[in-house]
């Protein structure tokens, strides 16, 4: 199973309310994967600093972490502290010295994203408490992506929660099953990508953050993976200004689209949708199978 | 007897509760469901003539199991809906998402939008009627029944089908194996121009479809594939 959700706002009025729609589209979807969940939220960035999204054990330990991570760097850093997880702010300058001091000095501490504007938050448990947990319902932003999970792949532990982020910006969450992520996954650690589980969905995240390396635009590096990517699919993934969605050629997994003037929103079941403003009159559609949807912020 | 049921107050198991109890819903009532909100099985299981109006979009397996009712969805419909149909009429006046008229055997259902992937698999004796396109796979392993596309057809329309008619008006992307263009003699266009009226549909002339069906090949094994296995 899994469920997704994704809302892309095209009307700046509703940022701040964005955490608390997706909340709410979350919610819905727990019976599809009550295991586990996540989400990746776009909010407020600035150009010279990269935020570092870091999983540890608890608030406790991510804030002392986070902590000795500026003694280190002998930097003021301001970081939020969110359940377990703490969002660091690093110059982009020290972005190098900071990723090498936490794998040596931190190596329990998972990095699961990092970015300009994108904050990653992911826990196994009820996806509604997750979200609680996180506060999820007060973060704004122009877009975000949330997945409920029911393990197939790998284990239910958070490093297997979605979604995955295996480029700067850059996140995915996944329903179905992918057949051939273990060769996939191979050739993309040659090619210099760092998968860092055994997670499938994980190898769909490099595989396209490799082909936007080699210069793709997201629609295009989607477009690719028809033809790479073995399995069962529905994806949802997010750019520092995009929003693209792709689902296999057999198209098993479910998806429903709306889009108003104000957004666009994607539920694997309407139920998802259900409390959108505005929701009566979108537009609501099914997804056509192996068929990019992508979006762009307006500059 | 009519009745309005509020799904923001009532459940779905209580929902259809009530619609399957003979003496809650004796045949001939009519019933409007509100607030539907993409639930799943709604308005299932019904085995007498009843009126039903459904006013939103539904989940999964909508008007499921239907024997008698008369049910119109006043939206767009998920996965399966009216499957294992086996008399009476399901009218969606939106889209349905994938296996719409799944497995029926008896019964017309009505799709005013779109239906997508796998639309009449199984069936076996249900008539379809979707006024937009069908996905792919379409009438897989199709047993009886007619199913009617003014639209396109997806990729392998009718593969592995047995006996049930297929009529398109638009393109169909391909067929699947062992379904083949078939001639349409005074028959079909009867039936077809039944099943048009039934739906509905009174602004479409029988001559611009095509027919298909099984080329009944599958149906044996050919030892001349003996040396394939």
């Amino acid at each position: 199973m899994c469920g997704i959700a994704g809302l892309f706002l095209k009307d700046s009025a509703l940022e701040p309310r964005l955490g608390e729609l997706l909340a709410g589209m979350m919610g819905p979807l727990s019976s599809r994967g009550p295991d586990s969940a996540g989400f990746a939220i776009y909010g407020e960035g600035r150009p010279d600093t990269v935020k570092l999204s870091l999983h540890g054990e608890s608030e406790g330990h991510v804030t002392a972490v986070a902590g000795e991570l500026a003694e280190a760097l002998g930097k003021e850093l301001s970081f939020a502290i969110r359940h377990t997880h703490a969002i660091v702010s690093v110059p982009e300058g020290d972005l190098a010295h900071a990723e090498s001091w936490l794998s040596v000095h931190a190596p329990e501490i998972s990095v699961i994203g990092k970015g300009k504007r994108m904050e990653i938050f992911k826990e196994v448990g009820n996806p509604v408490a997750v979200g609680k947990a996180f506060g999820l319902e007060t973060m704004r932003g122009s877009h975000g992506v949330a997945h409920t999970r029911m393990a197939t792949e790998s284990a239910v532990t958070t490093d297997g929660a979605h979604p995955f982020s295996t480029g700067a910006d850059q996140c995915l969450v996944h329903n179905g099953s992918l057949s051939n992520h273990n060769s996939l996954r191979r050739e993309l650690r040659r090619e210099g990508v760092r998968i860092a589980t055994e997670n499938d969905s994980e190898v769909a995240a490099g595989y396209l953050t490799w082909r936007m390396r080699q210069g793709q635009s997201l629609g295009e590096a989607l477009q690719s993976g028809l033809d790479d990517l073995d399995g069962f699919f529905t994806f949802v993934v997010g750019t520092e200004s995009g929003f693209g969605v792709l689902r296999d050629p057999i198209a098993c997994k479910p998806a429903v689209m709306a889009e108003t003037d104000q957004y666009v929103a994607f539920g694997s079941e309407y139920r998802a949708l259900v409390d959108l403003p505005g929701i009566d009159n979108a537009r609501v559609w099914e997804p056509k199978p192996a068929t990019v949807y992508f979006w762009e912020r307006g500059q | 007897m009519s009745a309005t049921i509020d799904l923001k107050k009532t459940t779905t198991r209580d929902l259809n509760s009530r619609l399957q109890n003979e003496s809650a819903a004796p045949a001939g009532g009519t019933w409007q469901i509100a607030n539907v909100r993409g639930h799943h099985s709604v308005a299932v299981g019904i085995d007498r003539p009843l009126t039903i109006e459904i006013d939103g979009n539904t989940g999964y397996f909508c008007a499921g199991m239907n024997h008698g009712a008369e049910i119109t969805v006043k939206g767009s419909v998920g996965q399966g809906v009216a499957e294992t149909m086996s008399a009476g009429k399901v009218h969606v006046t939106g889209d349905a998402s994938m296996a719409a008229g799944a497995s029926g055997r008896g019964g017309l259902l009505v799709i005013d939008g779109n239906a997508a992937a796998r639309c009449g698999i199984s069936m076996k004796g249900i008539d379809i009627v979707v006024k937009g396109d069908v996905g792919h796979l379409s009438a897989f392993m199709a047993q009886t029944g007619r199913l009617v596309v003014l639209g396109d057809a997806g990729e392998a329309l009718g593969d592995s089908i047995y006996e049930a008619r297929l009529y398109v008006r638009g393109a169909v992307a391909s067929l699947g194996a062992d379904c083949v263009e078939k001639p349409m003699n005074d028959e079909h266009k009867e039936e077809l121009a039944e099943l048009l009226s039934a739906a509905g549909v009174t602004d479409v002339p029988v001559e611009a479809f095509r027919r298909y069906g099984s080329a009944r090949k599958l149906y044996h094994f050919n030892i001349d594939n003996a040396g394939a296995y």
